[in-house]
């Protein structure tokens, strides 16, 4: 059986490698390279595209597993989108990480500094690799997802907590922010079109993945499903062989039975 | 709820007092691995004092992991899992109840600590009721947190492995913020340890929050 | 007379692999039910399904007349379950764990003393730690605790095994007695003779689901049928 693939992703396949052409020409041809930071300011058309199509996976991820919580609106695809998001969200926070670490080591001579935002993100990249180990685990189709999805939940719930923390940390310990993606506030004209174009690109990237790790998901379980159904008639078949060993020791049973029938009776009458 | 709770706490200190698991084993760990600490920071006195509230957290955490596998395998030595399952207890209680028997445990765990990088790390200790609130406010979030994730892994084979995994990249704010609660406490940092002790609240609330909500579902599982 | 379990195509699943297979049952007030068959032919799956222990993933199951998934609190309140294992804790007494399970499950601490005494383990024994006990003594201590707790439903899997020839004894006229204030039985055992005799029907089971179902007063009994039978006669 080949897979049908939607004319959808494949449209989100061709303009994603589109943008993500753009986003090489433009980044490392077109653009100028900075007056401070010289050739090492390309990263930043990749680097915080990266870490949006991250938070935006697990944000998928959390409202999924939401939507499969509530009775209301549970649906098995809830399940497989946020396993799907929670998969892509943490390929591209390992991007992330290892993009900002690149940048960083010319930059600030370390591979890596303990900047809040990298330190949230690395904490999260070890929430969601716990998050998938448990989808890994075995178990009951429902089961599995309903605990994946408080899991997930209770992962996104503690993003909120670990940014707090961690930004109070940093801010009392008084170090300079040297490196902050949230704003590219220098950059402007050509700079800020091809950042935009990354964005875009990344983001189309991730529909492409999501879409067709979904397809794949779907295409597990139906292979499961339809082993579920060779399973349970090869258990019912079992039947056949059960019987013979049971009739056949059971012509014992059957005689002393019938021989020993009054005895419920009698004990009930003893009993009382 | 309550009722359920009481029950469960009652039977769970009876069990540790006659069992003694955590003070004569989880304990004597902890203090090795305050003294492993001082080894690798080369018992350099001024790192130790400087270091005093991360390394006491740090203990607390690992102990902790070491309490709430405790807390479950007291259930899963004879199916008596299966047992509390089929007598119908509120799900809420017996999270409850596994939660406060483990800050209890946890607390006197802290106290011996405390002892601990006094004795050997020369900390010096004063405002002993905010160190206490700070310390049970923390202990609550961690042992709410711990519980949920104890109860999700304790189905699996390789429970072991899996709740450290789990169930330290979540308290990893508890760690911080107690840490950097306790420095300002112990004068090795200048501050306030409002805002510090404002995020245990939270943390605790909510981890309280989603497994009085969660434990349920979590419970059926095999 | 209303059933008491009445089960419809239940399916349960071990991971992938089907434990259950589609299992039919009803069964009215009092009735006694000996579940045979060879090993892993979902005896005590069927058990721990009743129990809830075991999740379904298609089929019903109504207890008393409520769904079981709806009403799991309330029904396991109901439900007595003994299994291989004793669900007792290690480090408590015999008659802590008594008192344990019977608050926990709302039922009254008045037949603690008479449960215990009945099944020989009042006085010193009562006040010994469980992990201290033997293994026939653990399970006197469970079925110790299933009589004290009043159940309207009895669970026993295996009850027979780690027991001596007294306590068998003891534990049939217990079902028999039980059976006949009400309580409805279903049993597995290995001791097929004893279980017979105990039973008021005895029911086959073979791939995850049961083949035969017959009144233990009938000759037929245990020449097993093609597939489902007169189950609806006893009620």
């Amino acid at each position: 059986m080949k897979p049908k693939k939607s004319p959808v992703i494949r449209v989100i396949g061709f303009l994603a490698l589109i943008f993500i052409g753009a986003t090489l020409v433009l980044g490392l041809k077109i653009t100028p390279p900075d007056a401070i930071q010289g050739q090492m300011v390309r990263i930043i058309y990749i680097h915080p595209p990266l870490a949006w199509v991250a938070f935006l996976a697990y944000g998928t991820t959390a409202i999924a597993s939401g939507l499969y919580l509530w009775k209301r609106t549970r649906a098995r695809i809830w399940d497989q989108l946020s396993g799907a998001s929670a998969e892509v969200g943490v390929v591209f926070t390992g991007l992330t990480l290892v993009t900002g670490s690149i940048w960083g080591r010319p930059t600030w001579g370390v591979w890596w500094t303990w900047d809040p935002l990298l330190t949230a993100t690395a904490l999260l990249f070890v929430l969601y690799l716990g998050y998938l180990a448990l989808r890994k685990l075995p178990g009951d189709i429902n089961q599995r997802s309903k605990r994946s999805a408080i899991a997930a939940l209770i992962a996104f719930i503690d993003v909120p907590i670990v940014q707090m923390s961690v930004l109070w940390w940093h801010s009392l310990h008084q170090k300079p922010t040297v490196f902050n993606p949230g704003q590219p506030a220098q950059i402007h004209g050509i700079m800020a079109d091809t950042l935009l174009i990354g964005f875009i690109a990344f983001t189309l990237v991730w529909l492409w993945l999501l879409f067709t790790r979904l397809g794949v998901i779907k295409l597990e379980e139906k292979i499961e499903l339809y082993g579920l159904e060779v399973a349970l008639r090869e258990r019912r078949g079992e039947v056949n062989k059960d019987l013979v060993e049971t009739s056949q020791d059971s012509h014992s049973k059957t005689s002393l039975s019938t021989s020993s029938k009054q005895g419920p009776d009698s004990q009930v009458l003893v009993q009382k | 709820m309550l009722h359920d709770a009481l029950l469960i706490i009652r039977k769970d200190l009876k069990i540790e007092f006659r069992s003694k698991v955590t003070t004569n084993q989880v304990a004597p760990m902890a203090i090795v691995i305050l003294i492993l600490f001082a080894f690798a920071l080369d018992t350099h006195q001024h790192k130790l004092i400087l270091a005093a509230p991360g390394l006491f957290w740090v203990a607390v955490l690992f102990s902790m992991s070491l309490a709430i596998h405790r807390s479950f395998s007291i259930e899963t030595s004879s199916s008596t899992r299966d047992g509390l399952r089929l007598l119908g207890l509120d799900p809420g209680g017996i999270f409850l109840g596994k939660v406060i028997v483990l800050t209890i445990e946890m607390f006197v765990l802290e106290i011996i600590l405390g002892f601990g990088i006094v004795v050997l790390y020369s900390a010096t200790l004063h405002n002993y009721f905010l160190l206490i609130s700070i310390t049970i406010l923390s202990t609550l979030g961690l042992a709410a947190a711990g519980t949920i994730f104890g109860s999700l892994a304790s189905s699996f084979k390789t429970k072991d492995t899996l709740l450290p995994l789990l169930f330290l990249p979540i308290s990893a704010p508890v760690l911080l913020s107690a840490t950097k609660a306790f420095q300002t406490e112990l004068g090795t940092v200048i501050g306030s340890s409002h805002p510090w002790i404002r995020i245990l609240g939270v943390f605790a609330v909510v981890y309280l929050t989603v497994g009085v909500l969660a434990f349920g579902p979590l419970l059926e599982e095999q | 007379m209303e059933n008491v379990i009445t089960l419809q195509s239940v399916v349960a699943l071990s991971g992938s692999y089907p434990i259950l297979s589609g299992v039919d049952l009803e069964v009215a007030r009092g009735e006694i039910i000996f579940l045979q068959g060879s090993n892993g032919t979902g005896k005590t799956s069927l058990l721990r399904a009743i129990g809830g222990l075991v999740s379904i993933s298609s089929g019903t199951i109504y207890i008393l007349g409520q769904d079981l998934l709806k009403n799991k609190r309330v029904l396991r309140q109901k439900m007595g379950f003994l299994s291989h294992s004793d669900f007792l804790y290690e480090d408590l007494t015999i008659e802590e764990n008594m008192r344990f399970y019977l608050k926990a499950s709302g039922a009254g601490l008045d037949h603690i003393d008479q449960a215990l005494d009945h099944m020989g383990l009042s006085g010193r024994l009562s006040k010994v730690l469980t992990s201290r006990l033997s293994v026939g003594q653990r399970r006197r201590a469970a079925i110790a605790t299933l009589i004290a707790r009043q159940c309207e439903i009895w669970l026993l899997d295996e009850p027979h095994a780690g027991l001596d020839a007294d306590a068998r004894d003891l534990l049939d006229s217990l079902i028999t007695q039980a059976s006949s204030q009400g309580v409805t039985i279903i049993l597995s055992s290995h001791e097929a003779n004893r279980a017979v005799e105990l039973s008021t029907r005895v029911i086959t089971m073979a791939g995850g689901h049961i083949v035969a179902s017959h009144l233990s007063t009938s000759d037929e009994i245990l020449i097993p049928k093609s597939t489902k039978s007169d189950s609806t006669n006893v009620a």
